[in-house]
């Protein structure tokens, strides 16, 4: 299948400057390689570096010049050896010519195949573009760049640049990039060249097309805007989502002797009756029923094709609306994209000038859709303009289905004014709220938007192909945990977190989260347990940063010497399990009676009013007033009968009593009887004395 | 749905007076708006949510049947059927007919006069939440809708009794209240006066205030368009997902009407061996077999434990109209887990909209992990009814794999395409402006293929003899576009991007394109038509010969009398003995 094979030469800048971005290049094009392994086996390869110390090209020999250009690897069909050859690439020395590349380039590709070739031709190029190319012998650099395009087109070649910048590459001079910018720009204007221009290294890895995908119409035919109006349209998908690959199920039952065994696993299904299952019902005796209320509905398919819904096949204009009244979140599904039939120029300009008059009143087209004839259901969805910036592609639509009446569920949420008090933001709090939407900020103007849908690769099938390609040498090879460059897709960027820190910090200080106690038994843990720095991870489904003043690093168990107070603090406050505020409470009485009683001349006093006070709020938050109260009267008691009433003195003159019903409303102590405990205190001290 | 049934529960009241019959519409009389409102919502029901029980009494009637034997109060059942119990079809069927047998049956009286110390609303209060005693209140949802045109029930009585009444009524809602049962009023209302809800109702509803205001009276008239029987309402992540019409497929079923079950079961290809439960999986790769554990797969597609994680936030002008690839889900905060969850999302939601940014974030499910658009979306209050909740709505990203160039495929001819100019984009405009859908809502259009499923399905289970006609809602307005005044935009249109000869150049575009493939067609058939005539079919038929002929012979009649050509040749004889009438 001549037509189906394609041949690629990749053109890749080696200089010194693009030795930063080379390992993403390497995972790029070694990532191409193997989804070629996988999905188009017989596509041809080659490899050509530039910026080399040596040059290497067949060109070089019969002419000479095109000197720094070395080609890696011939054009040659797609193996492994050739995704090491790219996971591999040798560094170069000198600044690149990415013009005598590309001459290179179409030079391999013209002496291989010639002109009778079916297959697509393409070229890629990867570079910086920052080193000027050299002055042609005759006319302009940019007479000769039109030339080149020129012979592209008539061999039919497509090309497609991936220029590197931004942090990816030093310093550079700007007059020359912008020369060679607009070099390259005239390859897309005069050929079928793409341009892309990335700056970070994600944007690097999504920049290429690993996958060769052909496109095909989901209709060709008329769109009506009325009986009396059609414009030819060709619809194509525009997204549609690359799926994991579906892997097969391995089965090992054949003998490890038989070298030819597939393997596989083929699916065989039975039906039966459920209420005898030994016995398989053969397929003339099923039918189809669908289920209506308790009682199922048999009907043949037969009788079902008489009576279904039939639409013609169709695409017709039910009216335009104010974009407004279609709302973002009701797109059902991936995108398609209506272009005029193609060389047809009345289609072109009437879709051009709906598009734009569309764009000019913020207006949308409502259409109704029939793909194909025999097609069960009818689709509507919604026409967005799509007026192209780009003078060699035809304005078009965009089309997005909408959901019918019966798709749409509608329930109902409490407004967030009726919210309490308590949960509405106050403007203090709305204020970092602000501040933190305003700095985080992806897209700040002037520089490239991070993370843009149509430069950013999927982390998931990126780690599946490496991790393929792994298992291929090692069978046993571990799955590849995220590098630098994918881990910024799943996590925020750690520049613009450092750069923000002031910003984050006011937010995370001035919201307060912390766990429901009424929910003791969760399992989960929402404010997670995670070393500070990468706090920023909002944790859960409702959007919290976690604050990790919350997160007690190690589970304290006992009441320990060295840090009482501490201890005690973060064992009451764990929430694993409810036994732990008993537990705390326990072993901080012990303690406390420790200290007084191991007290020589009221040396430990101070540590063990701080932990009486540490009881004593502790006591209060978990409305245990009792435990402290009835503590703090038998310590009292004890003391005096053990010679140790100056403890009590030290405590009443510390202003430490009982908690009061007006601090815990469990308590039974009132105001008073507390404020009196410290003068019977004082008084049963007097009388002991 | 399977184990919970939400119970729903409907109370009609048909009253004696006339107007309720007659009404003052044309046709529709209280009775009829709210008995067909019930059918309606029966068929959605039985749809939608069939698991959900529901039961019907009427009450100030004339006989009564109840388990608790009270007056004026009469459930309405049918056989094979509890009083509680998922709709079945002779149920739709019965209610839907039950208008003319209605008086005779049943019968109408109204229940409370003075004198008698009957209270029918009471009573069949009481019956309701017998009836509802089924099924505890934390799985399943109780409602009570209550149809009724009489704003003052205890209107015709006086004094000491008419307090008692009130207050004995008022109680046993309250009761039922407290049981979980909601209770919910859908009030009709006479043609003289509005159905006053303060009245009585008020109290038995507990409305104050605010809320009487935004109680609309009118709720029963819509009755057809009222859809009874959503389920959860308290669900914080929600899709609009389609809703597809295939997963009522439940699966084959025996000639004899017996469900029949599935067995799968997985063969080793090379052996014929069963094989159970294979945990391994392979992908073919170079020259061999890559082979991958379950866990390793899963691994794979495991990136962080979060649900959800920020990456940051940017304008909406970068969310693209093509940056779509499934149904959105709902965002709305809740702090059962969290305390102060709401407050952050309320504040981020509030900054978001005010300065026109959406989130990006992380969504690490474990089927796709993929970048989602977190948009704010503000609360829409219309009419007195909620039209957009407010939250975040969450889109689904597509990742650069995804997105296909497909506007670039078709360049590369050295001619670049033309743009319109400013007179045809005026020109557009002007048609537009003309073929404006005012207030199109998305809510607007049912699923045609959807209706027409379910309408087959009713008619086949109810035995109605026809299928009733769906309308298809989203053809085009014909009439609209035969407007002059649309009709002369549109040719103004047409003149501008077309030119003149515009017909007559399109049939001959048509001709040249069509040439191929279609020239070839012609010659086929005529040349079909010319061997056909070389043969006597029907002698041939009638002596039985026709198999004695080739299959290329056998086509030539097929053709020459356009019939499919598929198949094989006894599939060809017997399509022409047919076509013969043979």
């Amino acid at each position: 299948m001549a037509r189906n094979k394609d041949a690629m030469v990749l053109l890749i800048d080696v200089s010194p400057s693009m030795h930063k971005a080379l390992p993403e290049i390497e995972k790029v094009c070694s990532m191409l390689a193997e989804k070629k392994l996988i999905y188009s086996k017989y596509d041809e390869v080659a490899v050509v570096l530039f910026g080399t110390e040596e040059a290497e090209n067949e060109l070089t020999r019969e002419v000479g010049g095109y000197e720094h250009v070395v080609v890696l690897q011939n054009i040659k069909v797609v193996d492994g050896q050739l995704v090491e050859t790219l996971q591999q690439l040798p560094r170069g020395t000198r600044d690149g010519d990415f013009l005598d590349a590309i001459i290179v380039g179409m030079d391999m590709l013209i002496k291989k195949y010639g002109e009778t070739y079916k297959g697509k031709k393409r070229l890629c190029l990867l570079t910086n573009a920052q080193f000027p190319i050299k002055y042609p012998l005759e006319g302009t650099k940019e007479d000769q760049v039109s030339t080149i395009a020129e012979h592209m087109n008539t061999h039919g070649m497509r090309m497609e640049s991936i220029v590197v910048r931004g942090s990816l590459t030093g310093e550079a001079n700007k007059s020359v990039m912008d020369e060679n910018d607009n070099l390259l720009g005239i390859f897309s204007k005069k050929t079928c060249a793409k341009l892309v221009h990335v700056e970070s290294p994600t944007s690097l890895l999504g920049a290429l097309r690993t996958r060769k995908i052909s496109p095909v119409t989901i209709f060709r035919g008329d769109l009506e805007l009325s009986p009396k109006m059609k414009i030819k349209v060709w619809v194509y998908k525009k997204t549609s989502e690359e799926k994991f690959p579906t892997l097969k199920k391995y089965s090992d039952k054949a003998p490890p002797t038989d070298k030819f065994a597939t393997h596989e696993v083929k699916v065989d299904f039975e039906y039966k009756s459920v209420e005898d299952p030994s016995k398989v019902v053969p397929p003339d005796q099923r039918i189809k029923g669908y289920r209506y209320g308790p009682q199922v509905i048999p009907i043949s398919s037969a009788e079902w094709d008489a009576v279904k819904f039939k639409p013609e096949k169709s695409v017709k204009l039910l009216g335009f609306s104010d974009a407004k009244n279609i709302m973002r979140h009701y797109y059902m599904k991936d995108v398609n994209v209506f272009i005029p039939e193609p060389g047809n120029t009345r289609a072109i300009l009437a879709v051009s000038a709906l598009a734009r008059a569309m764009q000019d009143m913020n207006k949308v087209a409502i259409l109704r859709c029939v793909w194909r004839q025999g097609q069960a259901n009818v689709v509507v969805g919604v026409l967005t303009p799509n007026v192209s910036d780009n003078d060699n592609i035809p304005d078009s639509f965009y089309f997005n289905v909408l959901p019918f009446a019966e798709d749409v569920r509608e329930f109902q949420f409490p407004s967030f004014n009726n919210f309490p008090a308590s949960w509405q933001p106050t403007e203090q709090q709305q204020e970092a709220a602000d501040d933190f939407v305003r700095m985080f900020d992806l897209a700040p103007s002037g520089k490239e938007e991070a993370l843009p849908p149509g430069l950013t690769p999927n982390p998931v099938l990126e780690r599946f192909y490496r991790h393929l390609e792994l298992k291929s040498r090692h069978p046993d090879a571990a799955v590849p945990p995220l590098d630098e460059t994918l881990r910024m897709i799943t996590e925020p960027d750690k520049e613009l977190l450092s750069q923000n820190r002031s910003v984050l910090d006011v937010f995370r200080s001035r919201f307060e989260v912390k766990e429901n106690p009424k929910l003791k038994k969760s399992s989960r843990r929402f404010l997670q347990d995670k070393p500070s720095g990468s706090n920023e991870g909002h944790a859960n489904i409702s959007d919290e940063p976690n604050s990790s003043e919350y997160a007690s690093a190690v589970k304290v168990e006992k009441v320990g010497d060295a840090t009482p107070v501490q201890d005690f603090e973060a064992m009451i406050n764990r929430r694993d399990s409810p036994q732990w505020v008993g537990k705390a409470i326990k072993d901080m009485k012990n303690k406390i009676h420790d200290l007084v009683e191991d007290s020589y001349e009221g040396d430990n006093y101070p540590k063990a009013l701080e932990c009486l006070i540490a009881l004593r709020k502790g006591c209060i938050l978990e409305q245990e007033p009792k435990q402290f109260n009835d503590f703090l009267r038998t310590l009292c008691i004890f003391c005096q009968e053990k010679a140790l009433s100056s403890f009590c003195e030290f405590l009443a003159s510390k202003e430490l009593s009982l908690i009061s019903k007006t601090e815990a409303v469990d308590s039974e102590v009132t105001d008073d009887e507390a404020r009196n405990f410290l003068c019977q205190i004082r008084a049963k001290d007097g009388m002991s004395a | 749905m399977e184990i919970d049934p939400d119970d729903l529960f409907r109370d009609d009241e048909d009253d004696p007076d006339n107007e309720l019959f007659q009404g003052d519409r044309k046709d529709d009389t209280h009775f009829h708006v709210a008995v067909s409102c019930i059918a309606q919502s029966l068929k959605t029901q039985i749809i939608n949510n069939s698991y959900d029980e529901v039961a019907i009494c009427f009450f100030n009637t004339r006989e009564k049947r109840n388990l608790q034997d009270l007056n004026g109060v009469y459930v309405f059942n049918v056989a094979d059927r509890e009083y509680l119990d998922r709709p079945t079809a002779r149920l739709i069927k019965e209610i839907d007919n039950i208008e003319e047998s209605f008086m005779s049956k049943i019968g109408s009286q109204y229940g409370i006069v003075s004198g008698s110390r009957e209270n029918s609303l009471y009573n069949v209060l009481w019956v309701a939440q017998a009836l509802l005693r089924k099924g505890s209140a934390k799985t399943a949802d109780k409602r009570v809708l209550l149809f009724t045109n009489e704003d003052d029930p205890f209107g015709s009585i006086k004094g000491v009794i008419k307090t008692d009444m009130m207050r004995t009524t008022l109680q046993r809602t309250r009761d039922a209240q407290d049981l979980g049962i909601s209770i919910e009023l859908l009030p009709l209302s006479r043609p003289d006066s509005d159905f006053n809800v303060s009245t009585f109702y008020s109290d038995l509803l507990g409305l104050k205030g605010d809320d009487l205001a935004l109680f609309m009276p009118a709720a029963g008239e819509k009755s057809t368009a009222y859809n009874i029987g959503t389920g959860e309402t308290s669900c914080f992540l929600t899709d609009s997902t389609l809703l597809k019409y295939f997963n009522l497929l439940i699966s084959h079923i025996f000639r004899s009407m017996l469900l029949i079950k599935t067995e799968r079961s997985f063969i080793c290809a090379d052996t014929g061996a069963l094989v159970q439960g294979s945990a391994k999986r392979f992908q073919p790769y170079k020259t061999e077999n890559i082979k991958f554990s379950v866990e390793e797969l899963l691994e794979i597609k495991r990136f962080s434990t979060g649900h959800l994680r920020l990456l940051g936030f940017k304008p909406l002008n970068c969310l693209k109209e093509f940056h779509n690839l499934r149904p959105s889900t709902f965002v709305f905060p809740t702090d059962e887990e969290l305390i102060g969850s709401t407050c952050i999302f309320i504040a981020l939601h509030r900054s978001m909209l005010r300065l026109k940014r959406f989130a990006v974030a992380f969504y690490g499910s474990s089927s796709r992990p993929q970048l989602v658009a977190l948009v704010a979306q503000d609360e829409i209050i219309s009419a007195g009814g909620q039209v957009e909740p407010p939250g975040m709505h969450m889109i689904y990203l597509p990742y650069s794999e995804d997105i296909r160039n497909t506007e670039e495929l078709h360049t590369g001819s050295n001619v670049a395409p033309p743009h319109a100019n400013d007179d045809q984009t005026r020109k557009a405009a002007a048609l537009i402006k003309r073929f404006d859908l005012k207030d199109f809502s998305v809510f607007q259009f049912a699923n045609p293929a959807l209706q027409r499923h379910y309408a087959v399905l009713q008619a086949l289970a109810l035995e109605e003899d026809e299928i009733p006609e769906i309308k298809d809602e989203t053809v085009p307005d014909e009439e609209g576009m035969s407007r002059p005044a649309f009709v002369s935009a549109l040719e103004e249109f047409k003149q501008s991007v077309y030119g003149d000869n515009y017909e007559e150049e399109n049939d001959a575009v048509g001709n040249g394109k069509a040439s191929e493939t279609s020239k070839k067609r012609k010659a086929v058939s005529e040349n079909a038509v010319k061997e056909s005539g070389n043969y006597d079919w029907v002698d041939l038929a009638d002596n039985g010969k026709l198999k004695d002929l080739t299959v290329t012979q056998l086509k030539y009649y097929l053709t020459a009398n356009n019939l499919p050509l598929a198949g094989k040749k006894e599939a060809l004889i017997s399509r022409i003995l047919t076509h013969m009438g043979k």
